[in-house]
């Protein structure tokens, strides 16, 4: 709108494009003020609260068929986690892997992928959305996450699942860096929520998260944990990380990722 | 508008007078500023989310191995220094400095989709960008909501939005088109309405593309895509929502550049008057009083 060049409104032309730099410099500012975040992200609660509403606990993702599939499945965030604790199980074809799961749970579980491969499996063909803007489409093997929490028999407390998992992404000054995850009831027990152990008929590979990774088909990409190592049952969050429930979520990135 | 009788300005006796008419109704006003304030904020946090992948597909899926249909990105394959591009289909052009590669806070060429300047933050953030669109996108949705019902019970849509079906004949419309290419603005009497074109322009903008904003939106959301499947069908895929939500943001900057300019045309000081106080000075010949 500053570029219309009418000299006798060049004043006016001017005070605009000035008025417009003022205010995005003004935002810059306002972006960096805690008071102005704690506005900005209540938005956040709204949408959890509105998609919920609308949503119930159970509407499903679209599935949907292997014709619909991406040729190919783009690969993000860690590529192959560091240390030599991964390098040996996926020397060992993750033989030796056990998934943990603890915390605010009856029976704590120790599960081989065969334990998990011998548990009811479900098959999704779903869009993986990446907060980035792509999307990519892929078929999901696994167990539902429900079947496992089942076996674990939560305590009347527990809100939250955590998923800890095998890759730092980025190893920050404060000690953080360590990959998890979280979501609440509702998606944990969801019947599109899985523990997927393969993509596209083959066991997962390392991009993709080998030999675990979670599936929350109505959330954005970055939920879906890859490299699973260990899932704990909470009533807080704010007890890992920097306290807001996920890597991406304590680097300012929405808890729920519905949107 | 109108709803409370003009006050003539001028003594009687001038010819022509002018008046002060009441123009636009104070939910008019207010609803107007509100959009602006959001219509901006979604705009250049919705550039810094675009940023973060910038290309776009239609369909389903896509992303990096496959075909898209628009990208900006910076070409660092030939020697020499790396060149920013937009590409539109198989068309490509260079576009150093602007789109694709351009100058960081430092003064340093960096990779970027849409320039630090046209970006909120001005700084790669994806996370706060994405805080002040869905923010300012509540907002904007509860704002047009209130203007279409206010618009609704007070007659503001019918009485000032809808065209007269004298306004809609061709030679009406045909008249309209050459008045605005010649730049010739309404006096007197007709200044007391819309146009044809403004009015169609205006609906368009009201009817189409804002709403066509909130749910090409929608359809981005993985939640609202199991909420309301049909959704995300309709506009032909995900990515074909996102293609269609930059078009028509696109659209409406164009319209904004227009409505400013005609503004600016049309007289800025008594046309900023009028959506500020709600008044607008008209001339009118003492015959039609």
């Amino acid at each position: 709108m500053s570029r219309i060049q009418l000299p006798r409104r060049r004043f006016l032309a001017l005070s605009a494009a000035g008025l417009g730099g003022a205010l995005l410099a003004g935002c810059d500012r306002l972006s960096e003020t805690p008071a102005v975040q704690d506005v900005l992200f209540s938005a956040e609660s709204l949408t959890y609260r509105v998609q919920r509403l609308l949503g119930g606990r159970d509407a499903l993702a679209r599935e949907f068929t292997v014709a619909d599939l991406s040729p190919v499945f783009k690969v993000n965030g860690s590529s192959m986690p560091e240390g030599e604790e991964y390098a040996a199980l996926l020397e060992g074809n993750f033989v030796d892997w056990r998934l943990r799961v603890e915390g605010l749970v009856a029976n704590p579980l120790d599960l081989s992928l065969e334990d998990l491969r011998n548990l009811p499996q479900r098959t999704q063909i779903t869009r993986h959305d990446c907060v980035e803007g792509w999307s990519a489409i892929g078929k999901w093997r696994g167990v539902p996450l429900a079947i496992v929490l089942q076996h674990a028999s939560l305590l009347p407390t527990a809100r939250f699942v955590v998923f800890h998992c095998a890759d730092v992404y980025e190893r920050a000054l404060d000690g953080t860096g360590q990959y998890y995850e979280s979501i609440d009831l509702v998606d944990a027990f969801h019947p599109q929520t899985i523990l997927a152990h393969s993509l596209n008929d083959a066991p997962l590979s390392v991009g993709h998260g080998a030999p675990l990774r979670l599936r929350v088909e109505r959330q954005l990409g970055y939920k879906h944990a890859k490299y699973v190592m260990r899932i704990e049952l909470t009533d807080r969050l704010d007890r890992f990380g920097r306290g807001q429930g996920g890597f991406w979520p304590d680097r300012g990135y929405e808890w729920y990722a519905g949107i | 508008m109108s709803e409370t009788p003009e006050t003539g300005l001028a003594t009687p006796s001038q010819t022509p007078r002018r008046l002060a008419v009441y123009r636009h109704a104070r939910v008019t006003r207010l609803t107007h500023w509100i959009n602006f304030l959001c219509v901006s904020m979604l705009l250049f946090s919705g550039l810094q989310i675009f940023n973060a992948h910038p290309a776009l597909y239609w369909g389903q899926f896509g992303a990096d191995s496959d075909p898209s249909i628009f990208e900006l990105g910076a070409d660092e394959s030939r020697p020499g220094p790396p060149a920013g591009f937009a590409r539109i289909g198989s068309s490509t052009f260079e576009t150093t400095g602007i789109f694709g590669l351009s100058r960081n806070a430092s003064g340093e060429f960096a990779q970027r989709g849409f320039p630090a300047w046209l970006t909120l933050p001005s700084w790669r953030d994806l996370a706060m960008g994405r805080r002040w669109h869905f923010f300012f996108a509540w907002l904007f949705v509860g704002n047009l909501l209130v203007y279409v019902v206010a618009g609704l019970a007070n007659g503001h849509l019918r009485r000032d939005l809808a065209p007269s079906r004298r306004q809609l004949r061709p030679g009406a419309l045909l008249q309209d088109i050459v008045d605005h290419l010649r730049l010739k603005f309404p006096r007197g009497e007709e200044a007391r309405h819309y146009n044809p074109l403004q009015k169609l322009t205006y609906l368009g903008v009201i009817g189409l593309l804002l709403p066509a904003m909130i749910l090409t939106g929608l359809a981005m959301s993985p939640g609202m895509d199991a909420i309301l499947p049909w959704l995300v069908d309709m506009f032909g895929g995900r990515q074909s929502a996102r293609t269609i939500h930059f078009i028509a943001a696109s659209l409406i900057v164009l319209f904004v550049c227009v409505h400013v300019a005609m503004v600016l045309l049309a007289g800025p000081v008594n046309e900023l008057r009028s959506m500020i106080t709600g008044r607008l000075l008209i001339s009118v010949e003492d015959k039609h009083e």
